[in-house]
């Protein structure tokens, strides 16, 4: 998922050519306040306008307690994006409080249940009740950790090993995966140290994170190389899934492969390895599923 | 509808900025600096009259220093300098 | 019979018989200090006699080179003076014109030139002429077209001006000095060779006047007439640095990045291979990924040619690529390799890139990276004139190394701003899209019907391979149809090809 100012049209307009599975154009902190008008505007011709092609389009909207944030959603529902991103979300009633406002918006424009939700989680108390917000409504499609405002909370700072925020991503994980969404990770900042930002996109990987939030276009590959499932995985994976089709061809709920039962985990982490090998590059939508 | 001295936009590249500001006489006068102007200069100029004319500015002066922007930035920065120059805002 | 009185009749006899004199005997012998002799060397004058001795005429030829890319001195100076000299009607043959050349504005108002022949144009004399400030058209050439003209006689040249930062009083010359009073590099003096080697008079402009013998030479004595010695041929900063500094651009490195994926894929990344790579930023950053991978697989290259650059050198120096041909130095790094290094070849602008020069470089080349202002959706390109009409580049050597090439690759990006650079036909024509192999652009890759075995193995490596016409539309579809250009009918340049033929023209443009 890659953050893109959302009062900048240069890098707007062709944010989605470097491949990020995501963009995430941003009316919150990138933008100062007295241009919060203009960005939103912006934010809805673009996205009204430009073809992003399979690219999924998420808008940070600032907090609905702000003066901005209600007209915020009504400018992105209008224009159709796919995914909300609430910042600094702490309890299950914002959300709910989101969900209201969106279903508003919708409901006048005859496209209910149209828009999807992503909370950040941005301080103690919102880790503490991460697993309510990830299931506090229908349209949650996943759980964000944002690092900044979560180590200030903390009265820390940010480390290269990133022990300060082993529970909160651990936390989010859990919460997660506990309500059948997706976790993404916080952003790193030091577009020169990308040595330090390759064992973060590792560690997190290894959590367990579906996804890391990326700043620059030069972060994708190294996000992508890491993701990426190896070789034999994939074979493996494609295994599975002609297994899959076997079954239902033969109309057999039981599916084998190599004359071996199939789990429905296996089944689940096949399915998420050919959408890694996609989403990384390896394979085309037609290779994967030939 | 009435307008008072309002700007929006920037001189970054892919950008445009527009000002607007009352027009001494009877409708829209448009000027245009553009390193693309001949062959964008029309469509620009017309990007700028209707997305006015659609939220009720007839008569204002407009200075427009255009960066390259695509058709979408123009609409987003004159909405913004008519939604400035007006006090009336497009959403809900 | 025995000596040489004895026999002067025959002698006599002898010397009737072939038409010749008997041997007079001559000057006594002088005993000067041959490093205080050679100061005295006839051939040293100042500009204004080398230009009078030289015969110059009005209406005739004269010609420059341009290795000092923007810091270059020597053609104002020499056009300056010609024009204090009362000098009228002259054509001017620079193997190139840039920004710096604006006072040949006003010496073509006075009529002291009156008319242009280069590679290309730049700033405010290229905007004037594409107002139609000239009555005669310009006429372009590619760099191996020019080497070509030159030697066939379809450029004649009455008097070369060719700055050089070192030269002998006999008139040895290079494009850098190993004296301790260097005052400029340029590197490879490629561009100049022609001239030196065909103008009826030669005319050295050094501003490091060093003893002789200034071996190795590039310019040799036997081409040059005159040595004229000034402050100051060329001001070298304003070659790059070559400090290499790996662009932070996002949409170069992308780019860069999938022009080293086509190279790769092509076929003929194997050991042996030779590649031409331009100085533009993506180009650049192509040569860092392209160098990755041929020290991960172990394949070396035979060769490097053209715009040398420091990334070349450095992979010179590696072992990477075995030898450098250098017709231009793009960076001091590479003006100074040339310098030191006999593996790092200085080459004629005929040996470079001459079609009619059947041992010329760029026959032997397998591969290479070009850039573009706009290509069309029939692979013909141009990198001449802008979207705006009006004069903003170079031929170089962009219509010889596609031609002659294995396989050409064009990298530009799909949009510049507003600016569409995939279009349904380019501005001007100047290079042939039966040349072109693969368009390189942001959006994906597009390659030239006639090589279908590129696409397939381009597509086999899991590139994104598109048809050209989608290209086009994408770029349309984002920015809306550009109106037509404001034409005049008035032919500000001529465009040849580099068989000598006329390819295109360029009309006017009309405020």
């Amino acid at each position: 998922m890659m953050f893109v100012p959302g009062n900048n049209p240069g890098m707007m307009q062709d944010a989605f050519i470097y491949g990020p599975d995501s963009i995430m154009l941003d009316l919150e902190d990138s933008v100062k306040m007295s241009e919060k008008d203009a960005a939103r505007l912006l934010v809805y011709n673009a996205l009204k306008s430009i073809d992003y092609g399979d690219t999924e389009m998420v808008v940070r909207i600032n907090p609905l307690s702000s003066p901005y944030g209600k007209k915020d959603v009504e400018a992105v529902v209008k224009a159709g994006v796919d995914v909300i991103r609430m910042p600094k979300t702490e309890t299950a009633d914002e959300v709910r409080e989101l969900e209201a406002e969106i279903e508003k918006v919708e409901t006048r424009l005859g496209c209910l249940g149209r828009t999807q939700i992503m909370a950040a989680i941005e301080s103690a108390e919102g880790i503490c009740n991460a697993f309510e917000i990830a299931k506090a409504s229908k349209r949650m499609m996943g759980i964000a950790l944002g690092a900044e405002d979560y180590t200030a909370n903390l009265k820390t700072q940010r480390t290269p090993e990133g022990t300060e925020l082993l529970f909160a991503r651990q936390t989010i994980i859990v919460a997660a995966r506990a309500a059948g969404i997706d976790a993404f990770d916080t952003v790193y900042s030091n577009l020169d140290d990308m040595d330090t930002f390759r064992k973060e996109v590792e560690l997190i990987h290894t959590l367990g994170f579906d996804g890391k939030s990326i700043i620059n276009p030069r972060q994708i590959q190294i996000v992508n190389e890491v993701f990426a499932p190896t070789a034999k995985a994939i074979e493996k994976a494609r295994k599975i899934i002609a297994g899959i089709k076997e079954a239902e061809a033969k109309g057999s709920g039981v599916i084998s492969v190599n004359g071996k039962m199939v789990d429905r985990p296996v089944v689940l982490r096949a399915q998420r390895v050919m959408e890694l090998a996609i989403a990384s590059g390896i394979l085309t939508k037609e290779e994967a599923y030939e | 509808m009435e307008v008072k001295n309002a700007v929006a936009g920037t001189l970054e590249s892919g950008d445009i900025m527009i000002q607007i500001a009352p027009a001494e006489t009877k409708g829209l006068h448009i000027d245009l600096e553009s390193s693309v102007a001949a062959q964008f200069g029309r469509q620009i100029r017309e990007v700028i009259t209707e997305t006015l004319t659609g939220l009720g500015v007839e008569d204002a002066s407009v200075k427009a220093v255009d960066k390259g922007a695509r058709d979408c930035t123009i609409r987003a920065r004159v909405t913004a300098a008519a939604v400035r120059a007006t006090g009336v805002d497009v959403w809900a | 019979m025995s000596s040489i009185k004895e026999r002067e009749a025959q002698v006599r006899a002898a010397a009737a018989k072939m038409g010749k004199g008997t041997y007079v005997e001559g000057e006594p012998k002088n005993g000067t200090f041959r490093k205080d002799l050679q100061k005295e060397s006839s051939k040293i004058v100042t500009l204004e006699e080398a230009i009078r001795r030289s015969g110059l005429k009005d209406g005739m030829t004269i010609s420059f080179h341009h290795h000092f890319r923007g810091g270059d001195k020597v053609v104002n100076m020499v056009v300056a003076k010609l024009a204090e000299m009362g000098f009228r009607n002259l054509t001017v043959a620079a193997s190139s014109l840039s920004d710096v050349h604006a006072p040949l504005i006003e010496h073509i108002k006075n009529g002291v030139v009156t008319k242009l022949i280069t590679s290309g144009l730049r700033g405010e004399l290229a905007n004037e002429i594409s107002h139609g400030l000239m009555e005669e058209p310009v006429v372009f050439r590619s760099h191996g077209g020019r080497g070509s003209a030159i030697a066939n006689g379809d450029l004649h040249i009455d008097v070369a001006f060719l700055g050089a930062s070192s030269c002998d009083p006999a008139g040895n010359a290079c494009g850098y000095s190993r004296s301790e009073n260097a005052k400029s590099i340029c590197g490879s003096l490629g561009y100049a060779l022609p001239d030196a080697q065909y103008a009826d008079k030669v005319v050295i402009l050094t501003d490091d006047l060093v003893d002789y013998p200034n071996t190795p030479n590039s310019i040799s004595e036997r081409n040059v007439d005159y040595v004229v010695v000034v402050d100051s041929v060329g001001d070298s900063s304003k070659i790059s640095s070559g400090a290499i500094r790996d662009t932070k651009n996002p949409r170069d490195i992308l780019l860069a990045q999938t022009a080293a994926k086509v190279i790769i894929n092509s076929g003929y990344f194997k050991e042996g291979f030779s590649i031409q790579t331009g100085s533009g930023g993506a180009s650049l950053a192509a040569v860092k990924y392209i160098r990755e991978s041929m020290i991960e697989k172990g394949i070396h290259a035979s060769y490097a040619l053209g715009g040398i650059t420091a990334h070349m050198v450095k992979m010179h120096e590696e072992g990477l690529i075995e030898r450098l041909i250098d017709v231009q130095s793009f960076d001091k790094v590479a003006a100074e390799s040339l310098r030191k290094n006999p593996f790092h070849k200085e080459v004629s602008a005929n040996e470079y890139a001459s079609a009619d020069e059947p041992g010329s470089a760029v026959h032997y080349l397998d591969m290479v990276i070009l850039s573009a202002l706009e290509v069309d959706v029939n692979f013909n390109v141009n990198v001449l004139v802008g979207s705006d009409g009006i004069i903003r580049g170079a031929i170089g050597g962009h219509p010889d190394t596609a031609a002659d090439s294995a396989l050409s690759i064009i990298v530009c990006p799909l949009l510049r701003g507003r600016i569409p650079c995939v279009v349904d036909e380019v501005t001007t024509l100047i290079t042939p899209g039966s040349t072109v192999d693969v368009v390189v652009t942001e959006y994906g890759i597009a390659v030239n019907p006639r090589r279908p075995e590129i696409a397939e193995r381009l597509k086999a490596a899991g590139l994104k391979v598109v048809d050209i016409h989608c290209l086009k539309d994408m770029a349309l579809k984002a920015i809306g149809n550009p109106d037509p250009l404001p034409f005049g009918d008035k032919v500000v340049g001529v465009v040849m090809n580099r068989d000598g033929s006329v390819q295109d023209v360029i009309m006017n443009i009309v405020d």
